[in-house]
């Protein structure tokens, strides 16, 4: 059963039309991976469906149900989670605080009988609240190794760290379907085989996790569905081998030959 | 010269409000905004209409100056939410001016520019709180500083002042984290401008007279001023730079130069301070205050415990 998918997807910036007529889908409990040349529409299908762009047409739907426009505030609340594709975190807050972040809307839902009101009411209730919080915000950074540094500043982590922050992140919203936006980019081998084995672990939880990603080997080597674009348009998808061979992605990523 | 003491310790109090109002919308929140003096107006003609035309009791002004304050806060908000850093200010700046503006020109309601006089002297269980004897007020001036830091504090401690910051750090991740970032950013004009509104009204009770031109541009930037030199989104370094700067704009006369200075003198001291904070401190004296959570939250020997059982 499909978790996600879009009909006849199309974003048109003026003239440009940067997804067009995209249909594609994402299994339950996959990986699957986007790819396609620069300037493909891949960043573009994402921020259509996670609510923060809004479609020229076509409709997105999740779980049966067609969320197409709605805020990225409110997919998020229905179970979408993302990461971006140049690192977006709270930088001067601490790794601890950033994940909390990813609990607010877990921790309550209205402000005028939600807990903004309790903090200013019931400090015992507040604090029992805010243990609720933190508890949960440490066990993702235990799942994600990053507990010790808990109380450091966010830019203060190393690069790799950081990326795998902003996957903690997201994992604290408690998805049932997880984006990453190039989440290797920028990183060495070495990070890159410990950002493969986490996001399997991340599926093994029950997440489906949906990537885009330049790095091949990594896509081939975890990816068990793929879709390619290239100028808006979906041109391929398959598994891994079938990717590989299709004479259409070879042509988009490598040209024609005469 | 203790007299004069205790009016610019006053004056401090009233500008540690407005200070500790604005750190919400700028310190916490990341929003620019230069409309500090329109809801300071607000306030204290609320207060001057009210007590006088009315017959109101002064304490009774206090918190619908601030709800008023607030309304004019929301009507900023909503509509300038889209902008962003300079165009906000701008747009905040010319909100300010309109406040102004229209009690200049509403004559009948405000009297112009004649302004309000005969603010009755606040009473509390039938004692006069003479502000031209200082101690009173000061004590009622500073009681609100320091109920507002805590209530501002405890609030800003919650999920929502997490949430406020993150939106200062990065609108569109909180947003994709599931922050409703609309209603937060007015959520902080509200709160922001209440505070200031309250101020608005103990100004009114204090010079018993209220006048439009105190409340011009000057008065939004000297606020904006303490925020940033004390330290953004950190409530007590905010009421500290309330103070750095009323000393700085006072010292010619607490000095006793006021004869050999000229009063212009000040905005130079004023602006060679912010000038040195810029290069050498931007984060402000104090900085963004860090909560340790291991601490508040106070579980880190029983989660140690738990692990240990486990082993």
């Amino acid at each position: 059963m499909s978790l996600l998918y879009t009909k006849q997807l199309t974003r048109a910036y003026g003239g440009v039309i940067a997804v067009s007529d995209v249909d594609f889908s994402v299994e339950k409990n996959s990986i699957s991976g986007l790819i396609g040349p620069n300037g493909a529409g891949k960043t573009t299908l994402f921020n259509n469906v996670t609510g923060m762009d809004i479609p020229t047409s076509g409709s997105v739907h999740f779980n049966d149900k067609d969320i197409t426009g709605v805020p990225a505030f409110k997919i998020s609340r229905l179970g979408i989670a993302r990461t971006f594709q140049n690192i977006r975190l709270f930088k001067e807050m601490s790794v601890l605080e950033n994940v909390m972040i990813g609990r607010h809307f877990k921790s309550g839902r209205s402000m005028i009988s939600g807990r903004t009101v309790n903090a200013l009411t019931s400090y015992m209730k507040m604090k029992s609240e805010e243990k609720d919080v933190y508890d949960k915000a440490r066990e993702w950074l235990d799942f994600f190794g990053l507990d010790e540094a808990r109380n450091e500043a966010a830019k203060n982590l190393p690069y790799g760290n950081q990326r795998e922050l902003e996957i903690a992140r997201a994992m604290a919203t408690e998805p049932e379907l997880l984006f990453l936006d190039e989440p290797a980019a920028g990183m060495n081998p070495q990070e890159t085989d410990h950002l493969m084995s986490t996001i399997r672990r991340i599926r093994d939880l029950g997440v489906t996790v949906l990537l885009i990603e330049h790095d091949m080997k990594l896509v081939m080597n975890i990816c068990e569905h793929i879709t390619v674009l290239n100028y808006g348009k979906k041109i391929a998808e398959g598994n891994p081998s079938e990717i590989q061979k299709n004479p259409l992605v070879i042509e988009a990523y490598l040209g024609k030959e005469d | 010269m203790i007299n004069f003491l205790l009016l610019i310790l006053i004056y401090t109090g009233l500008y540690a409000l407005l200070a500790l109002g604005q750190n919400i919308i700028t310190g916490f929140t990341g929003l620019l905004s230069l409309c500090a003096a329109g809801f300071f107006a607000i306030g204290s003609y609320t207060t001057a209409i009210l007590t006088v035309n009315y017959g109101w009791s002064f304490w009774f002004t206090i918190p619908l100056a601030g709800v008023l304050a607030a309304l004019a806060g929301a009507l900023i908000g909503l509509p300038t939410l889209r902008l962003k850093g300079d165009y906000l200010a701008i747009a905040t700046l010319g909100f300010g001016e309109i406040i102004r503006n229209v009690i200049l020109n509403w004559d009948s309601l405000t009297r112009g520019p004649m302004g309000i006089n005969g603010i009755p002297m606040p009473t509390i269980f039938g004692m006069v709180i003479n502000p031209y004897r200082k101690w009173g007020y000061l004590t009622l001036v500073w009681i609100f500083v320091i109920v507002f830091y805590f209530l501002l504090k405890r609030l800003t401690r919650s999920r929502m002042g997490r949430a406020l910051e993150a939106i200062k750090e990065d609108e569109i991740a909180a947003y994709s984290m599931g922050i409703n970032t609309t209603k937060y950013k007015v959520w902080a004009f509200m709160v922001g401008a209440f505070v200031a509104g309250c101020a608005g009204s103990l100004q009114a009770g204090f010079t018993l007279s209220v006048t439009p031109n105190t409340y011009t541009f000057m008065v939004s930037v000297m606020v904006l001023c303490m925020v940033v030199l004390g330290g953004m989104g950190n409530h007590l370094a905010v009421i500290l730079g309330a103070l750095i700067i009323q000393l700085a704009a006072e010292f010619p006369r607490l000095l006793g130069l006021s004869s050999t200075v000229p009063p212009q003198f000040k905005q130079i001291v004023f602006g060679l301070i912010l000038v040195i904070m810029m290069i050498y401190r931007p984060q402000g004296i104090v900085g963004r205050k860090k909560v340790n959570y291991d601490k508040f939250v106070g579980n880190e020997t029983r989660r140690v415990a738990k692990k240990s059982e486990v082993n």
